[in-house]
């Protein structure tokens, strides 16, 4: 995303540089300079923006709300939406600044960025980031900021119906501005990991396989859900889950399509690739489930879907439709195998298995990505990938984005849970648990 | 008179309804229950994790006859409500000692 947006100012530049020519001549000393505002592009960021907003707001919080038992829908809703509105603000006071604003100091901007706009001190009414170079910095801002609040919201799929409300919001911001925004401005802020040429264009491992580290390192700390392998813990309300997949898919363009951060041919090919990539990996997840549990579930099918949208997503504006096929149809059996028997064989509470699908598709499609793009789909990398250019040191840089991001994920996550289960407790009580989130929590039920 | 209480499989309900109208019985009361005979439950599977449900969703009709119309009754909701399968249900009898209709007072024979 970076380096595409860098490129692009270069060549405005130098468009500007040709006009500039052809009227010197006639009044060169009057000219202003030009306004890099292209109106397509804004209009088309402020869409992906709400775009992206819908799918936490209701689609995640309607997709886990399903899958969970009656006594606890509440509770998970009020998890995505209290999550929404916190992370809104910390983004505004610093996430913002330290991810995707330089650090003045060039060593350490490989590893977070400044502290010059806290407050959005540097965000004015027609300030321009050069990641975003044709869109008003507030636009930008408001974009990434939708993408900080869907990637700590994934994780409540791992926590769900066991863990404080107030210990996961200290939870969610703590591990926003500890984990999520290093790691943003590694990949796409001006960090090491772009530097050194990984590949993710909307998010597969900054957003996916991280939230699923996450996911899977809270899942071991919190242990088990009480009666876990015993008791029924089927989906109270499965319908609630499809219309929230369904938002997923619907936001996810803004996701995909959006990390063009422009409205043109990248846009439009991203678009198309998300849109078959997950039709062909609900498919697969359907006839996997089809061929050994012997019946396609709805449960599958959305599960597939939303494994397709992860896989693609790094891929999405660097691979051309034939290997976002493939990357679908790969990634709809490998989620249904970590999902269903990954998950039993160690024996994890991954409750609505965010590792299983985010964290597995997130790496899976970072390292497909490095596999199927194509350099004549994106010329940012003109050297493309493994397969389809025989760059195999692409499949080295994904790797390494893999392994840095799980790494890293996984070790500071887990001092964070440790620290507020010192604090305040992760864990709500037993009798809480037993008898439910919902009205303990909150003080309200689902129907009266 | 005799109390008949069957428990049936939901999607038969119309058929026995009807025959049992055809031979001039005059009321019924259906009530969804959840049981289980030796078509023991059935499994659900989300996600690979596998729940067993022991208890079946079925239908108990409950019709109250004059004795000479039980063996009727009994012929046509076994007719009807008979597939062949394990699962279509069972049929109890047993006596009943007084019936009151509210309305009017009436008891027994001329309440049914």
């Amino acid at each position: 995303m970076k380096i595409e947006t860098l490129k692009k100012t270069g060549l405005a530049a130098l468009a500007g540089l040709g006009t500039l020519a052809m009227t010197a001549g006639a009044a060169f000393a009057a000219d202003a300079p030009k306004d890099p505002l292209n109106s397509g592009d804004t209009a088309w960021m402020i869409t992906s923006s709400a775009l992206v907003l819908m799918m936490t707001i209701p689609g995640l919080g309607l997709f886990y709300g399903g899958m969970v038992r009656k006594k606890n829908v509440l509770a998970t809703l009020a998890q995505s939406f209290g999550a929404t509105c916190l992370i809104t603000v910390l983004w505004m006071v610093i996430g913002y600044s330290i991810a995707f604003t330089p650090n003045a100091d060039a060593g350490l901007n490989n590893w977070i960025g400044g502290f010059g706009s806290l407050f959005l001190s540097k965000v004015t009414l027609n300030s321009i980031n050069p990641l975003g170079p044709t869109i008003p910095e507030s636009v930008y801002m408001f974009f990434q900021m939708t993408f900080a609040i869907i990637t700590p919201a994934l994780i409540a799929g791992a926590l769900a119906d066991r863990m404080k409300f107030s210990a996961f919001m200290w939870f969610m911001g703590l591990w926003l501005l500890f984990v999520y925004c290093p790691i943003a401005h590694w990949v796409w802020g001006g960090g090491w990991l772009g530097t050194a040429g990984a590949m993710d264009y909307a998010g597969g491992s900054v957003v996916h396989l991280n939230a699923g580290t996450a996911a899977l390192v809270t899942c071991l700390v919190l242990g088990k859900r009480i009666g876990y392998g015993t008791e029924n813990m089927s989906p109270h309300n499965l319908v609630l889950s499809v219309i929230g997949a369904s938002l997923l898919w619907v936001g996810w363009f803004g996701f995909n399509a959006g990390s063009a951060v422009s409205a043109g041919y990248n846009a439009g090919m991203a678009a198309a690739a998300t849109q078959i990539a997950t039709a062909a990996a609900a498919l697969s997840w359907m006839f996997a489930e089809w061929i050994i549990a012997k019946k396609p579930s709805i449960l599958g099918m959305i599960s597939g879907a939303v494994a397709g949208l992860v896989a693609i997503t790094p891929a999405s504006g660097f691979v051309d439709p034939v290997g976002a096929l493939i990357i679908g149809l790969t990634a709809g059996v490998v989620c249904y195998i970590s999902a269903v028997w990954v998950k039993k064989a160690v024996g994890y509470d991954d409750s609505l298995d965010a590792w299983g699908v985010h964290g597995v598709g997130g790496a899976l499609g970072a390292i497909m990505t490095g596999m199927f793009a194509k350099a004549s789909i994106n010329s940012v990398y003109p050297k493309g990938g493994w397969l389809t250019d025989g760059n195999f040191d692409q499949m080295i840089a994904q790797f390494k984005d893999v392994g840095a991001v799980f790494i890293y994920c996984a070790v500071v996550t887990f001092i964070i849970l440790k620290v507020i289960d010192m604090i305040i407790g992760l864990r709500v009580s037993p009798e809480v648990e037993v008898e439910g989130l919902d009205i303990n929590l909150h003080g309200e039920t689902v129907h009266s | 008179m005799k109390l008949i209480t069957a428990i049936i499989k939901p999607f038969k309900l119309d058929e026995v309804r009807e025959s049992l109208s055809a031979l001039g019985v005059q009321g019924m009361t259906v009530t969804e229950v959840k049981g289980y005979g030796r078509q023991k439950g059935h499994t659900e599977i989300y996600r690979g994790a596998e729940y067993a449900v022991s208890f079946l969703p079925k239908l108990k009709i409950e019709v109250a006859v004059k004795s000479e119309m039980l063996d009727a009754v009994i012929d046509a909701i076994t007719s009807k409500a008979k597939t062949g399968q394990i699962g279509d249900g069972k049929i109890f009898v047993t006596p009943l000692e007084q019936v009151v209709r509210i309305r009017t007072g009436e008891t027994d024979g001329d309440a049914l």
